[in-house]
């Protein structure tokens, strides 16, 4: 056969095999989701056989399983191949300048104190040369690669360290685990890795390049942070501007590793869009995050959640190892028509295990905002102790707040502790607050932020001040 | 020009009219006491003056410095210089006291145009402060109200007072609940912020208040009028005839 016979052969015979031409060279992957996608997924991130693999048994396994609905949330019927699972990450500038952005955006992150440059960033307005946003990441990971720290994207890790995370993805989160985790091992876009070798404390707190990044997560993000022996992390998550996008469907799996006497410290602030006033768009948060704790580790979750239409997560722990110690602090937020189911589950395995779990839940306008946890502590988890306190915040008298403790005890050495509250703000306490002088906006701000006190606490510094702030704006307007 | 003045005042709450056609004049430098049975209106009267939403005006108009203070927040008119002393201080859990009242305090002084304090100058305030009003330093962080005793409310009401350094202070029954030295110690506060350029409104049920108070002018509510108005004698020939004598 001639060479140029051959060439079209071998081009025509592409088509066939992905069904349309060139799918290396496009910037997104036609709707939908089969094995084909999945593999055009994988080609294009140059990932190794063994992960390719992994993505398609996932999904085969996602195709046997049912989409669950035990939440108290309502949404309606998601259609799996109406979604892109692919799109290049856009670089490319929508504006030219900060006037041309949307004034009330820009009113958001100046309330929220984020700097102009960063403002532009998150906006799509083409940035001055100035503001040289490589150079800084560059110094930060040079700073961690000389104590041995892996801080890079997991389609990275993927690349340069494929042992590490054959060794470790999945091992929290198995693929099976449910059906959104089953898409998301099949489909997962990119996310963060993180490797703390043994002994070390990472000097400062990793995040996916505080705000910039963050801009640009993908809808289906894979996280996996192993902290080997003796070692200690703190990272912190999402940003509190509002980001939006146009895939409605985030199914987010977090999965940390904690070894020996190591800690794992993981902070979220969340602002996702949360649909309009009227309760249309808005994203869907699914996520599935869990970590593991071996002998004497430690492993604290301390999330701030105010966005998303719909929120369903409970960042679990397992206290696999004696001695270990597993926390949970959130504050859950909900207006106008937003969702939320959101908890967490503490696994109590080995010996002298410790739990405590702290969440806040603030439901205002007409939202529903649930506490769901689970205590569980094993037979062989002697001296096991657990204090959960759940306390929800009633703002307005068209939301709803409601809470399901599950609490199960194997073993008669246990020690749980329970304790809930519900209360609301009062017009008596706003009116006192008016009358000394403060207005009622900051009267709201102000009682809402003493009641998340004992959860803003656990967040690093800078965190904190976000959050606060946060809290106040997503507040505006509840209390009329 | 007199610092507070009320024409004709009607103000209902629930749908029911309660204030039917009040009069009064405070100057500065003065205490009036406000004495009356029950549900005759005095609270409705101290909260329509604070501006509680609950309470409507349906006529009449009030001047507070020359200004028309119907019209404004209540906010405002305590930035402008107006303190209730409430009847049932209510708990605000998580919040400091400390951090509330700094707040407070910054928002009177944003609105009059001075420097806000930061929370070094703020502590040296409040420690000045409190040896006027007797209060317990474990009370200042405690969050506001949260699980103090009646006497220690009413007590941190007045420290607040203190604080603020209101013109015109309302005192809503700051004596109800209390026991004789809680109520001596809540007079003598009182007593010592007295200025020439402020005026109280004393708010009581009883007259025992006003042996520590001692009011320049004593008006009777009863359903919602203004029906006796003397010197301090007025309080003591009631407390011996009691309300009936006035129906």
């Amino acid at each position: 056969m001639s060479d140029e016979k051959k060439q079209i052969e071998e081009i025509t015979s592409q088509e066939y095999k992905y069904g349309f031409v060139t799918d290396i060279d496009v910037d997104e992957l036609p709707l939908g989701l089969n094995e084909d996608i999945i593999r055009a997924i994988s080609r294009k991130k140059n990932e190794p056989e063994f992960l390719t693999e992994w993505r398609l048994k996932a999904y085969r396994n996602w195709l046997k399983m049912e989409e669950p609905h035990w939440a108290k949330v309502k949404y309606p019927p998601i259609d799996y191949q109406t979604i892109r699972y692919y799109s290049a990450p856009k670089n490319t500038p929508k504006y030219n300048s900060l006037d041309e952005v949307d004034p009330k955006l820009l009113e958001t992150y100046k309330k929220l104190g984020i700097p102009l440059e960063e403002q532009k960033v998150l906006a799509g307005v083409a940035v001055d040369a100035v503001f040289d946003s490589v150079s800084v990441a560059t110094t930060f990971k040079e700073k961690l690669s000389e104590l041995g720290i892996i801080f890079c994207s997991m389609s990275e890790a993927i690349r340069e360290h494929p042992d590490l995370v054959r060794k470790y993805l999945g091992s929290v989160v198995p693929p099976t685990d449910n059906f959104f985790a089953a898409l998301n091992s099949a489909v997962f876009s990119d996310g963060s890795f993180v490797y703390i070798p043994k002994g070390v404390r990472c000097p400062m707190e990793l995040s996916t390049y505080f705000r910039i990044n963050a801009a640009q997560t993908g809808q289906f993000e894979r996280t996996l942070i192993v902290a080997d022996e003796g070692s200690y992390v703190s990272y912190l998550e999402g940003c509190t501007a509002p980001m939006r996008d146009e895939n409605q469907l985030h199914a987010a799996v977090v999965e940390l590793v904690a070894l020996k006497d190591a800690e794992i410290k993981y902070s979220t602030v969340q602002n996702w869009y949360p649909g309009d006033e009227e309760g249309r768009g808005g994203i869907y948060n699914f996520v599935t995050k869990r970590g593991i704790c071996y002998d004497n580790a430690k492993i604290s979750w301390t999330q701030v959640e105010t966005g998303s239409a719909i929120t369903w997560k409970y960042p679990s722990v397992i206290l696999k190892g004696d001695n270990s110690v597993g926390e949970f602090y959130s504050v859950a937020m909900t207006n106008n028509y937003q969702q939320a189911d959101t908890g967490t589950k503490m696994i109590h395995l080995g010996k002298n295990t410790r739990s405590t779990i702290v969440s806040k839940g603030i439901s205002a306008g007409r939202s529903d905002n649930s506490y769901r946890g689970l205590v569980k502590v094993g037979k062989n988890a002697t001296n096991a102790r657990n204090y959960s306190q759940c306390d929800s915040l009633l703002i307005g008298d068209k939301c709803g707040a409601h809470t399901f403790p599950y609490i199960d005890v194997q073993n008669t050495t246990a020690q749980v502790e329970h304790e809930a509250t519900t209360s609301k703000i009062g017009e008596d306490q706003i009116f006192y607050l008016n009358q000394r002088g403060i207005s009622t906006e900051d009267a709201v701000s102000m009682i809402v932020n003493g009641y998340c006190r004992e959860v803003f606490r656990e967040l690093p510094m800078e965190f904190a001040v976000e959050a606060q702030n946060l809290l106040s704006l997503s507040l505006e307007g509840s209390v009329g | 020009m007199s610092l507070l003045e009320i024409r004709n005042l009607h103000a209902m709450v629930e749908g029911k009219e309660i204030l039917k056609g009040i009069n009064l004049t405070i100057n500065e430098g003065e205490i009036h006491a406000i004495m009356g049975p029950n549900g005759s209106g005095k609270s409705t009267l101290a909260n329509v003056l604070a501006g509680r939403d609950l309470y409507q005006v349906t006529e009449g108009e009030v001047l507070y410095k020359g200004k028309n203070l119907l019209e404004m927040s209540p906010e405002e008119r305590a930035r402008e210089g107006i303190f209730l002393a409430f009847q049932y201080p209510v708990e605000i859990p998580g919040v400091s006291n400390t951090y509330f009242l700094k707040t407070a305090l910054n928002e009177k002084r944003k609105h009059l145009g001075l420097p806000e304090l930061d929370a070094a100058d703020f502590l040296k305030l409040v420690r000045e402060k409190m040896k006027i009003v007797d209060i317990d330093q474990s009370l200042l962080n405690r969050p506001v109200n949260e699980g103090f005793s009646g006497g220690e409310k009413k007590r941190n009401e007045i420290f607040q007072m203190a604080v603020l350094e209101p013109t015109l202070a309302i005192l809503d029954e700051t004596d109800s609940g209390l026991d004789i030295d809680a109520l001596k110690a809540v007079a003598e506060g009182v007593n010592r912020l007295r200025r020439d350029d402020n005026a109280f409104i004393v708010v009581t049920h009883y007259q025992r208040l006003l042996d520590y108070i001692i009011p320049d002018f004593v008006h009777v509510l009863y359903k919602g009028q203004i029906v006796k108005s003397d010197g301090r004698e007025l309080a003591l020939e009631l407390e011996e005839k009691g309300y009936d004598w006035l129906k």
